[in-house]
């Protein structure tokens, strides 16, 4: 039973990867089926419509990053695994902010990844508009981060 | 699932750039003869890149082409049958009057449906429509039928009309296609009204005009047929209490006008899939958008090669997609 709190910290890391992941996944897989069709019929907007497929790439790297400090913090990486069960929960609650947003946010920025590049195939002159309302999903998921960050960071110094 | 459809949508509405815009009709209405109006086109890429003399032949290769990009991206033609079925039914109105009377089929038989018309001959010779699909069979078993008893083509005509709207709604509806259920309902209602007016004009009785109309859901077709069977302005004036309101102005004016103003309606719901960037609808509002350009151009090409006033030519001149 004292065991469990490396249980839930490692599932907090664990969670904050993959749905982080498969978030990215999803959108980068969606808006490249968008940048093919507009590249099939105009192969001179590769280099535009490439970086909007690329913008819900970024959860995923958040996602990695989280699971990376928390991997740190709880001692997986070196040092004493030795965690409470209220803290490893405090480490399983800290990475639920990027593990949801993460995954959510990736599959908004999607659609919106792929509305940029079908405006980009029909007014290549519109794609910094294209990319900032792509880019504006993207806030979400850097506060999540920001939260997920600082939450576990803050737990290390606790005494519980 | 809506996303399925990204790489299809994608490609779709970067093929809409290459739709003729209105500058670009009025260009090709500005050519000075149908040669150059044949260039200009050849130029906007219409064709297969040969020099064509023959208008049909080059807008067949135009229709063709675009059914071969659709059928390229989405393999299943399924959800976009329900634009090829007034053709079918035309098909099989060729094909019993063919059988039953004098007049030779082939000559009135139209390319581009789905079910191949000496397969609709065929059945209706033997009069035996297993071979045909189920929404052909039914009406071509009605359609003879009345033929056979009254001899009367009006009767068979209706008949398949209105089995045609009814195959076209039913089909809309099962699509579970936002448009293209709004596409069946708005050309059911459009046809119900033209049906209404033509009763109206020719004295036909209310009977008459409820068989010929289908129904659907934005005219109440009774009251409708009822209306048609008094006067045409019994007609204008149940317009006025529905969504068509503005169809009795251009009735008003002319039957043609109307005609053009129902193009234009269409024309009006289906622009709304140009910003869609999702499902299968943009690709349905393509596929129309095109017939409904290639239709443009054919008007276009038949006032220049009889050298009509390029003004008369204009006003035929349906809006276009882009």
């Amino acid at each position: 039973m004292e065991n469990l709190g490396i249980v839930f910290a490692l599932t907090g890391a664990a969670l904050a990867a993959l749905m982080a992941g498969i978030g990215s996944a999803i959108g980068v897989g969606m808006a490249g089926e968008a940048a093919a069709g507009v590249v099939t019929e105009d192969p001179n907007k590769f280099g535009k419509v490439l970086i909007l497929q690329l913008l819900p790439g970024t959860q995923g790297i958040y996602g990695l990053l989280i699971a990376f400090i928390t991997l740190s913090q709880i001692g997986i990486l070196g040092g004493s695994a030795d965690i409470s069960v209220a803290k490893g929960l405090l480490y399983l609650a800290a990475c639920l902010p990027m593990a949801f947003v993460g995954l959510w946010s990736a599959r908004r920025q999607a659609r919106a990844a792929v509305s940029g590049i079908q405006l980009v195939a029909k007014r290549p002159d519109q794609m910094g508009k294209s990319m900032i309302f792509a880019a504006m999903v993207e806030t979400y998921a850097i506060l999540a981060l920001l939260i997920s960050i600082l939450s576990i960071t803050g737990i290390a110094g606790l005494n519980i | 699932m809506a996303e399925q459809y990204t790489y299809a949508v994608s490609r779709i509405h970067a093929r809409e750039m290459d739709l003729l815009t209105g500058a670009d009709m009025e260009q090709l209405l500005q050519c000075s003869d149908f040669r150059e109006a044949m260039r200009y086109l050849a130029g906007k890429g219409y064709g297969n890149g040969e020099e064509y003399s023959d208008t049909e032949l080059m807008l067949k290769d135009e229709t063709d082409k675009m059914w071969s990009l659709i059928s390229e991206l989405i393999p299943d033609s399924r959800p976009f049958e329900t634009l090829l079925r007034q053709t079918d039914f035309h098909n099989l109105k060729a094909a019993i009057k063919a059988v039953y009377t004098s007049e030779n089929a082939e000559d009135y038989f139209m390319g581009g449906g789905s079910v191949e018309p000496d397969l609709i001959l065929e059945a209706v010779k033997l009069n035996k429509y297993g071979a045909l699909p189920d929404f052909l069979a039914d009406a071509a078993a009605q359609a003879t039928e009345s033929f056979m008893k009254t001899g009367d083509g009006q009767e068979c005509d209706i008949c398949i009309d209105r089995a045609c709207l009814e195959t076209i709604l039913k089909e809309g509806k099962e699509s579970g296609v936002e448009i293209i259920k709004d596409y069946a309902e708005l050309l059911a209602a459009l046809t119900d009204i033209k049906i209404a007016v033509r009763s109206a004009l020719t004295g036909k009785n209310k009977a008459f005009a409820r068989r010929a109309m289908a129904d659907c859901n934005s005219i109440d077709a009774d009251a409708l047929s009822d209306a048609a069977s008094k006067n045409i302005g019994e007609v204008y004036k149940y317009l006025e209490h529905t969504d068509y309101r503005d169809a009795a102005e251009a009735l008003k004016v002319s039957m043609s006008e109307f005609e053009k103003w129902s193009d234009n309606r269409i024309m009006e719901l289906i622009k709304t899939q140009k910003s869609n960037p999702f499902t299968i609808a943009p690709v349905f509002a393509y596929i129309l958008g095109k017939q409904s350009e290639i239709k443009a151009v054919r008007i276009v090409l038949s006032g220049k090669k009889d050298d009509l006033d390029t003004e008369l030519v204009r006003e035929r001149i349906r809006d276009l997609y882009v």
